[in-house]
């Protein structure tokens, strides 16, 4: 899984009849430390966030699996909010 | 697979039900010289790994899932193994000392 802030939303109106209600974000990847890393892509959400928040987000077809037994066309579904997160790097 | 280093733990009190008690470590993907490879990345964890550990590290969504018992969850990475030591065969170098 990959840290990410959601920064916007999609609004799409002709797409997939499984996409059907399912919220689309657009995410900006994020470091450990927060700063941004790659670009901003569009993800699904089975978790309800919103603009501002620190997610976690999965890739692949095992997006598509919080939506069970709906087949939805997902390769990337935030699955969780960060509430912390404890670092240390070295030894 | 690849070799990681364990830094950090992530605490999500919201998340997927497949998610929950399953520890979520922070975990940076290594080469072999020992310098980051990549972004660091978020894994459950399936062998009781802690920060600091060198560890095994999968990144495709079948492996994960069935290492950490939940089939069919939205998982795409998972810590599947601690590493004790590192054997390169000479002809291809040696490890860097604070490898082994």
């Amino acid at each position: 899984m990959f840290l990410g802030r959601v920064v916007g939303t999609v609004v799409s109106t002709v797409k997939d009849a499984a996409l059907k209600g399912q919220r689309l974000l657009i995410v900006q990847p994020v470091k450990p430390d927060l700063s941004s890393t790659g670009k901003r892509l569009v993800l699904l959400d089975c978790t309800g966030a919103g603009p501002g928040e620190l997610i976690y987000w999965c890739r692949g077809k095992e997006s598509s699996f919080p939506f069970l037994p709906e087949q939805v066309p997902s390769d990337g579904t935030i699955v969780g909010f960060v509430d912390e997160l404890h670092l240390q790097r070295g030894r | 697979m690849l070799i990681a280093r364990v830094i950090g733990e992530l605490v999500s009190t919201h998340k997927h039900k497949s998610h929950v008690g399953r520890k979520a470590l922070i975990v940076q993907p290594l080469d072999l010289d020992g310098s980051d490879r990549g972004d660091a990345v978020i894994a459950l964890d399936a062998v009781d790994a802690g920060v600091g550990d060198r560890v095994l590290l999968v990144t495709e969504g079948f492996s994960a899932m069935t290492s950490v018992g939940r089939p069919e969850s939205p998982i795409d990475m998972a810590v599947v193994g601690v590493i004790d030591r590192l054997d390169l065969d000479p002809l291809f170098g040696t490890p860097r000392p604070h490898l082994k």
